[in-house]
């Protein structure tokens, strides 16, 4: 067996687990999912109340794909808060697996999750909206942006579940901040041009601003994707230095909690 | 330091299989936020086991048992000093050492919600083991342990502290360890619960060909389970001998009665239910 095939089935452990502590939760799963549902239709029914399809779209747009890119942040995020509270972080850091083969099951797991619970938003919406004229959409433009801003956010939950590693309770508190930020600086339901200057500066250091933009613009406006390059090489730079960032940041900040101390469990 | 082993002895001889454990000159501080200087968690503690040895280290809490247990599973990192494990170095063969081990902390954590089956699914597949033969696998040690079939696909959360402790033991036996550190696995048993866990300690050894070190504060457990004994007392190994070896040393050397306890207090100055400053705690987590 190569050991990539052997890291790969490895990395299925974190799935599974994953899909196992949802399915335990699934209370707590569904109020959740219904409350991404009435938020993403309370938004957009502003749009609807405005009596303009524009502003309806793009208000949808941003509520299904911040959706999606904070499901994918958080899930990633949050695996390390989970095993903190739960206290098995320690029996997981002793197991005989890469950290890259743990971070790539979390992020396989958050990813196929987000995909799930956004076109269940989706579906919803569309029902809601009939009158939605879509006819001009590129659907290959928005889900080429959605791929394209998935491993740019991976990158980011990586380097943000070295929170929750280093900080005990604290770190998930940031991690939830980072993501709050992200939300009011990346034009999800405005344009980012109203914005102080110098929050469009952190504006176009989101890779949720180029998501979003380059989704809007296919979907309302049916532009290819080989004519928005200004949103697409931002992504490229971001997804191809995040991740292998991220990974290495991890395994920084995992030695430090071993020198340190960090990793013991507390409570 | 009064002792019947000497870190020459952590010198393999040519020839000879590796030691299952070697613990050579460890050594870990931590930097504690409200005090300049760091507090020695572990000093220069050696200590080498043979292939199927259970070696009892005792100590009052903050003896920095726990921490030189994390300092073997590379759960902290050493600030001098070397750890062998079936001649793998900690440091440099990170993996393969991971594979060799597994342990039992006092606390049984796992993933409350989850079954016992779910939590040693994970468990197995982190360390490489098919889905299938794990279960099987793991149902023959749950059995063994009193945990039916039936049980074991409900949450772990409605099973008592005991039987949370089983599936812990039985999580760290599924990846077959060649070494396991068993951190005071009986702590807070029930008679009947420790009776059992003992009892599988001992087979262990006899049918799984298994080396273990176990903390303690049970004497009886000690005794009972340990070819040989170490003492710690604050971060320092003060004494080591098999446990009638020590309770000689205690009644010869120190004209006290021979038993465990004697010697505990005797090279701890204190009895077994004292509290002193935790050195193991000294690092600030949060």
């Amino acid at each position: 067996m190569t050991v990539l095939s052997r890291e790969m089935k490895t990395s299925y452990a974190f799935i599974e687990r994953n899909f196992y502590l949802t399915r335990r939760y699934w209370g707590w799963e569904l109020a959740f999912l219904v409350y991404s549902v009435a938020g993403a239709l309370s938004i957009s029914l502003i749009g609807a109340q405005a009596g303009d399809s524009r502003l309806l779209l793009s208000l949808m747009i941003g509520a299904i794909f911040w959706n999606y890119l904070s499901v994918v942040f958080s899930w990633i995020a949050e695996t390390i808060a989970v095993e903190r509270w739960e206290g098995t972080l320690e029996y997981t850091m002793m197991a005989p697996i890469r950290r890259a083969t743990q971070l790539l099951g979390s992020t396989a797991y958050a990813i196929v999750y987000g995909l799930v619970h956004t076109a269940v938003i989706l579906v919803v919406l569309i029902l809601f909206f009939p009158q939605l004229d879509l006819a001009r959409a590129n659907p290959v433009t928005a889900v080429a942006f959605v791929l394209l801003g998935s491993f740019s956010f991976v990158g980011i939950g990586m380097i943000a579940a070295i929170l929750p590693l280093l900080y005990v309770e604290r770190g998930a508190q940031m991690t939830f901040v980072l993501q709050s930020c992200l939300l009011l600086v990346s034009g999800v339901y405005y344009s980012i041009s109203i914005l102080p200057p110098w929050m469009q500066v952190l504006s176009h250091i989101s890779p949720a601003t180029y998501v979003l933009d380059g989704v809007r613009r296919g979907l309302i406006d049916g532009v290819p994707i080989t004519n928005l390059f200004g949103d697409v090489w931002p992504l490229l730079v971001m997804g191809v230095t995040l991740i292998p960032l991220g990974i290495w940041a991890f395994g920084r900040a995992e030695r430090y909690a071993k020198r340190t101390g960090k990793l013991k469990r507390v409570g | 330091m009064t002792t019947a082993f000497s870190p020459q002895q952590n010198q393999a001889k040519p020839g000879t299989p590796p030691a299952a454990l070697v613990v050579d000159h460890a050594t870990k501080r931590f930097v504690v936020a409200d005090k300049r200087r760091p507090v020695v968690a572990i000093d220069d503690v050696s200590m080498r086991l043979e292939r199927g040895e259970i070696y009892g280290i005792l100590g009052s809490n903050g003896s920095g048992k726990s921490t030189l247990i994390r300092l073997i599973c590379g759960l902290l990192t050493l600030d001098s000093g070397r750890v062998e494990i079936f001649g793998h170095d900690l440091v440099r063969e990170e993996l393969a050492v991971k594979r060799l081990i597994n342990r039992v902390s006092v606390d049984a954590a796992f993933f409350k919600k989850l079954s016992p089956f779910e939590n040693l699914s994970f468990a197995a597949r982190l360390y490489g083991l098919e889905a299938g033969s794990a279960r099987v696998a793991a149902l023959k040690i749950l059995g063994r342990l009193g945990i039916s079939e039936r049980r074991a696909d409900r949450p772990i959360e409605q099973m008592s502290r005991g039987m949370q402790q089983k599936v812990a033991i039985a999580r760290a036996l599924l990846t077959s360890p060649s070494l396991l550190l068993l951190d005071e696995p009986t702590t807070g048993l029930d008679p009947r619960s420790k009776l059992d866990v003992q009892t599988f300690i001992e087979e262990l050894r006899t049918d799984h060909d298994a080396t273990i070190v176990l903390t303690t504060h049970d004497l009886a457990e000690a005794d009972r389970l340990c070819d040989r004994i170490s003492i710690l007392n604050d971060g320092r190994k003060v004494v080591e001998a098999t446990p009638t070896g020590l309770k000689l040393l205690v009644a010869e050397r120190h004209d006290q009665p021979a038993t465990l306890e004697a010697a505990f207090m005797t090279y701890t100055g204190r009895s077994l239910d004292d509290d002193h400053e935790p050195t193991e705690d000294a690092n600030e987590p949060d």
